[in-house]
């Protein structure tokens, strides 16, 4: 062991705590070994993405601790399991893995934290403040956490998400210093017209090339809208965690480490101007290079689903959805979709758009709702198989992999217009410059 | 050949030891959506050794990529006893780490997981038993 620990932290690992206690600080101390962390830090939240059930191991993994007596020892909230355990009739699986998703989510929940079963924790209330250093998992959570809020996470996964809660420490390395979570990149989209840049459509691309160009690096991005949504900088972010191994990025006026490119850079008020960092200008070729990997069924002329809502769908997005079918003349005493329309979502998100009335006519019109997991983690989809459209950059990077069904891109309005009669249809033009 | 001449020095990364027919990935992998771990085997088709099993095996990968979720597939292959006897990686990973230390701590059969550069593998022949020591020795035997 080459980490330093404290008093307080000594005594967790030799199990003065609980032996769940004493367990989750030997995984934790192992990590930072092997990180290289120097010490630990207290954290003051937790995301835990390891309640997905990948094998019966994880559940074992998470009695023990269980049995051990662990406790959250800071707020924390679930990532999606492998079950809608409140449509669970929607899950293709059997018994057996229907028996163990449902215990590994509930060994969670046993120990303190929030049954909130989201990929976005930070639309039902989990939203820590700048500067904060928490430990969360699941890739889009990680960059919408550090970039958009503001607090210090590093990627972390399963197992280490859950230990360091438990222990409320985490290794102090990567992210969650100062230093590294300076720009190393300039990314200059002032050149993009307006007319796209403010469109929901745009970000998943933009978030696509932006894994694919800067990888691990932290980018600072300027020229977007100063009213860019939270919705959107999600989008981007999954996007760019999806394609790239993207944690933390800045959006210059728009983000809380960025009001300004020298505050992004950490130049400010230093002699540096910011100078010899890289500085790249997507063109609207490389966007639209962006654009077309999100689909990979080629000259596709009908679909087969929609699947909507990764990160999952907040109650803005069931708002639009709503407007849009409704404007279509769809739901109760209109046309139904004709083909499955699946929104993933949080079950908290749930019950707000249910309150707000927006789902019963969603229902009406056809849209199947998901809750607690989503159609690329756990087999909901149609076994048939054939053309998914989406618009998410995540779905459409996953999907294929995970779900054998072929992609294609697309906003919520031409999903919407494709689902209404099963024929591909996508407004192209915003694309032309 | 370099049967009996000076071992190669790993990094420890989880100590163990193993001894198995070496397996030499030609690409980096993510363990999650590229291996299975009921049957052990590399189960990405985009993966030049697609179907290669890892079982018993010595496993030289250049890196591991991808998703985190490679530690719960570390563990699955831990417990489904599909795992490699050992891993090499060209570069050090904590998540596949993790995945071991975690099966220490529930108590199934540990394997070594070394950082070793892949020059170092270079004169090893493609096909051989390789021997992990505890103290991060990489020695063909046969």
């Amino acid at each position: 062991m080459s980490v330093s620990l404290s008093p307080a932290e000594k005594t967790l690992l030799a199990g003065e705590t609980g032996d769940a206690t004493a367990m989750a600080m030997r995984i934790v101390v192992a990590a930072a070994d092997l990180l290289g962390a120097e010490r630990l830090i207290e954290i003051s939240s937790a995301h835990i993405d390891g309640c997905l059930h990948h094998g019966d191991g994880g559940v074992e993994f998470a009695e023990a601790l269980v049995h051990g007596g662990g406790r959250m020892a800071v707020p924390t909230t679930l990532n999606v399991g492998a079950m809608d355990l409140l449509h669970p009739g929607i899950v293709r699986t059997d018994a057996h893995n229907t028996d163990m998703a449902r215990r590994q989510m509930q060994a969670y929940v046993a120990m303190g934290a929030e049954p909130t079963f989201t990929c976005a924790p930070y639309q039902v209330g989990h939203e820590p403040g700048v500067g904060e250093q928490v430990a969360w998992g699941e890739s889009n959570a990680i960059a919408f956490v550090n970039s958009v809020l503001g607090a210090r996470t590093e990627r972390y996964g399963d197992f280490l998400d859950a230990c360091c809660a438990i222990t409320g420490r985490a290794p102090l390395y990567g992210l969650h210093r100062s230093e590294n979570r300076r720009a190393r990149v300039v990314v200059d989209v002032s050149g993009v017209p307006d007319v796209l840049k403010t469109r929901d459509v745009f970000f998943p691309v933009l978030g696509t090339w932006l894994g694919l160009t800067v990888g691990d690096e932290v980018a600072a991005i300027e020229g977007l809208p100063l009213d860019t949504t939270r919705d959107q900088l999600k989008a981007l972010g999954a996007a760019a965690a999806s394609t790239g191994s993207v944690a933390l990025f800045h959006v210059v006026g728009v983000t809380p480490e960025a009001p300004t490119l020298a505050a992004a850079l950490g130049t400010e008020g230093t002699d540096d101007d910011g100078g010899p960092r890289s500085r790249i200008t997507p063109t609207s070729d490389a966007l639209r290079a962006a654009l077309a990997r999100l689909s990979t069924a080629g000259a596709a002329e009908r679909i087969d689903a929609v699947a909507v809502g990764s990160p999952h769908f907040s109650l803005e997005e069931f708002t639009q959805l709503a407007a849009i079918t409704a404007d279509a003349g769809m739901g109760a005493n209109g046309p139904r979709l004709a083909v499955p329309f699946y929104v993933c979502t949080a079950r908290a998100t749930l019950a707000e758009a249910e309150e707000q009335g927006l789902i019963e006519g969603l229902r009406a019109a056809g849209v199947e709702i998901v809750a607690d997991t989503c159609v690329v983690v756990t087999p909901i989809l149609p076994a048939a198989g054939g053309v998914l459209m989406t618009n998410s950059g995540k779905f459409a990077h996953y999907g294929p992999s995970t779900t054998g069904y072929e992609v294609v891109y697309g906003s919520l309005e031409d999903c919407v217009a494709s689902a209404a009669t099963g024929r591909l249809v996508r407004d192209s033009r915003v694309w032309s410059w | 050949m370099v049967r009996g001449t000076e071992p190669v020095r790993g990094r420890v990364l989880v100590a163990g030891s193993g001894q198995g027919p070496l397996l030499r990935l030609t690409h980096p992998i993510s363990f999650w959506g590229g291996v299975d771990p009921v049957r052990g085997v590399i189960s990405d088709p985009r993966h030049p050794q697609f179907g290669a099993s890892l079982a018993g095996r010595v496993l030289a990968i250049p890196s591991a990529v991808g998703s985190s979720s490679s530690s719960a597939i570390m563990l699955e292959l831990l417990r489904e006893k599909t795992a490699p006897a050992a891993i090499l990686l060209g570069r050090a990973d904590a998540i596949l780490a993790l995945g071991a230390v975690v099966g220490q701590e529930l108590g199934y059969d540990p394997i070594p997981i070394l950082e070793v550069p892949m020059e170092a593998l270079g004169e090893f022949p493609d096909e051989g038993t390789v021997d992990v020591g505890r103290d991060g020795s990489v020695l063909l035997v046969e």
